[in-house]
């Protein structure tokens, strides 16, 4: 049972990979529509509105320009190197989807088709070691462009990603004290009976949320590319399609960590009174799967709202909130979720 | 010391409290304040649908002017390209032949005119200098052109049509 792999799992996976990957590029594709309609809306502007009905074709329009555009390697680049930090980027960025359970199952002829790649029983730890290998990409493109502006940007962003990375870790230890589980599956698995975990956890989802626009660099703590000082930071010397994978790849960091925080804290692909409903069990499926995505679209508005709304930190400041506030809040959100948990059996 | 208006703020410059240091209040109120924005009205004009009204006294593209019989009324004295400070403004004068009254109201017109837009830089003082009240600025700017050599303006581009079409001014013609 365990080692029977058939044809039609394969062909299962496959397509569902090719789906999940369609879809958080597609998404991705729109985020970018949504950022820059949202932004403007909030600016009192009107946005995009020339290519096609209310600017729908924009991205689309932006791709076509990125490809077109002049590639330029400098001359003093590693040229090697220079061409792997996007390459990198983008896969880390894509590779996280994997463990995210997008829906429970669904019966098809005879099958049961599960709606996640991939049940790693480690899978949020998967997802903590992909998020770190993104920085890589970063690192190994900012070093490669051989420039000032991007190293100081590289520099900067790995500094940022290694302290954020640690708060975020303590605040989801807390978590995982009350989950037991280190799979995705089971913790979604456990909040569609009972409450959603942000209930037992409001000061470790603030604290992840915080972090995890650390690690998307976007603003307030876009210090990586922070462009009134340091050009564009590390994608300065990038042009064309590379930079292109730059920017689409945090557009999907954005859309995976929606993803992770709603898998996490508000359910997943449960929804309230999904158990009163009778419909058949593949239509709950799908209402799951809708359910799952308009919490993450919530999300993807929150990331845009706030980055139009608060200011970038300084640099000392970020550091300064990231080692000497959030760390300590954490610790403590982990002793007091430790005391509450101990405290039934005394 | 009095201040010019009574709009001056005192900085606050005392250290920040706790509530200020988690910086979470101020970030909910701006939060809120973005979203209300969502929903104003936008200040855009969709441009080549929709366009801003300007002022009666808006300074835009030049207009040579004619008379009441449809004469030219430049004399090409050159009073508005020594006022212009961009230095904007050419013209080469030419002589009225006899029969030629009907296009020039004097004896001396400009035989070529030209202004380059991209060196003017809407000022007004030609519309000042004039003495012939020949040169005007109307309500609309130069479109924007391909070629450099596109906003260089002829006398056929500034000269208001004569007759004037259906009653219409030159300043809603352009």
């Amino acid at each position: 049972m365990f080692l029977e792999i058939s044809a039609f799992l394969v062909i299962e996976k496959l397509i569902l990979v090719a789906a999940i990957l369609g879809i958080s590029l597609f998404i991705a594709m729109y985020s970018t529509y949504a950022e820059r309609k949202l932004a403007a809306f909030i600016q009192d502007r009107r946005g995009p509105n020339r290519a096609g009905i209310f600017g729908i074709l924009q991205p689309l329009a932006d791709g076509g320009k990125l490809f077109f555009k002049e590639e330029i390697i400098p001359e003093y680049a590693n040229k090697f190197l220079f061409i792997l930090g996007p390459a990198l980027f983008m896969i880390t960025a894509c590779m996280t989807s994997a463990v995210v359970p997008w829906g429970s199952t669904l019966h098809i002829a005879g099958r049961d088709i599960s709606l996640q790649v991939a049940d790693v029983n480690i899978g949020i730890l998967y997802v903590f070691g992909v998020v770190s290998l993104g920085v890589y990409g970063i690192m190994i493109g900012g070093w490669a462009s051989n420039n000032k502006y991007s190293l100081l940007g590289t520099i900067r962003a790995a500094s940022q990603i290694i302290s954020y990375e640690l708060a975020m870790g303590l605040s989801l230890i807390a978590l995982l004290m009350i989950t037991g589980s280190l799979s995705l599956k089971d913790i979604v698995e456990q909040q569609s009976h009972g409450v959603w975990y942000i209930v037992y956890q409001p000061i470790g989802f603030l604290i992840f949320l915080v972090c995890a626009f650390a690690e998307c660099n976007r603003t307030p703590f876009d210090l990586a590319e922070c462009d009134s000082e340091l050009v564009m930071g590390f994608h300065t010397e990038y042009s064309s399609m590379k930079l292109g994978f730059y920017l689409f790849a945090e557009y999907i960091n954005m859309f995976i960590s929606s993803a992770v925080m709603v898998t996490l804290y508000f359910g997943g692909y449960n929804f309230p009174g999904m158990h009163s409903l009778h419909v058949s069990p593949n239509m709950l499926t799908i209402l799951g799967v809708i359910a799952f995505f308009i919490k993450i679209f919530i999300f993807l508005f929150f990331f845009i709202w706030v980055r139009w709304t608060v200011p970038r930190f300084r640099y000392d400041q970020l550091m300064k909130l990231g080692w000497k506030m959030l760390i300590p809040l954490a610790i403590l959100n982990l002793l007091i979720t430790g005391a509450l948990m101990l405290y039934p059996h005394h | 010391m009095e201040t010019l208006t009574n709009r001056a703020k005192p900085v606050d410059r005392r250290p920040m409290n706790f509530w200020e240091k988690i910086y979470l209040p101020a970030v909910i109120k701006g939060l809120g304040i973005t979203f209300r924005h969502l929903f104003k009205k936008k200040a855009t004009y969709n441009f080549p649908e929709q366009k801003r009204p300007f002022s009666p006294v808006f300074r835009g593209l030049h207009i040579l002017n004619r008379d009441e019989e449809g004469r030219e009324r430049c004399t090409a004295c050159g009073l508005c390209a020594v006022a212009c400070p961009a230095e904007a403004i050419t013209m080469e004068a030419a002589e009225r032949k006899p029969g030629e009254e009907h296009l020039y109201r004097e004896e001396k017109y400009a035989a070529r005119y030209e202004i380059n837009m991209l060196r003017c830089i809407f000022c007004g003082f030609c519309e000042e200098a004039c003495p012939k009240d020949a040169i005007y600025l109307t309500e609309t700017f130069a479109p924007a052109n391909y070629q450099r050599k596109g906003f260089i303006y002829g006398k056929e581009d500034l000269l208001i049509p004569f007759p004037p079409i259906e009653n219409q001014s030159a300043t809603e013609k352009l």
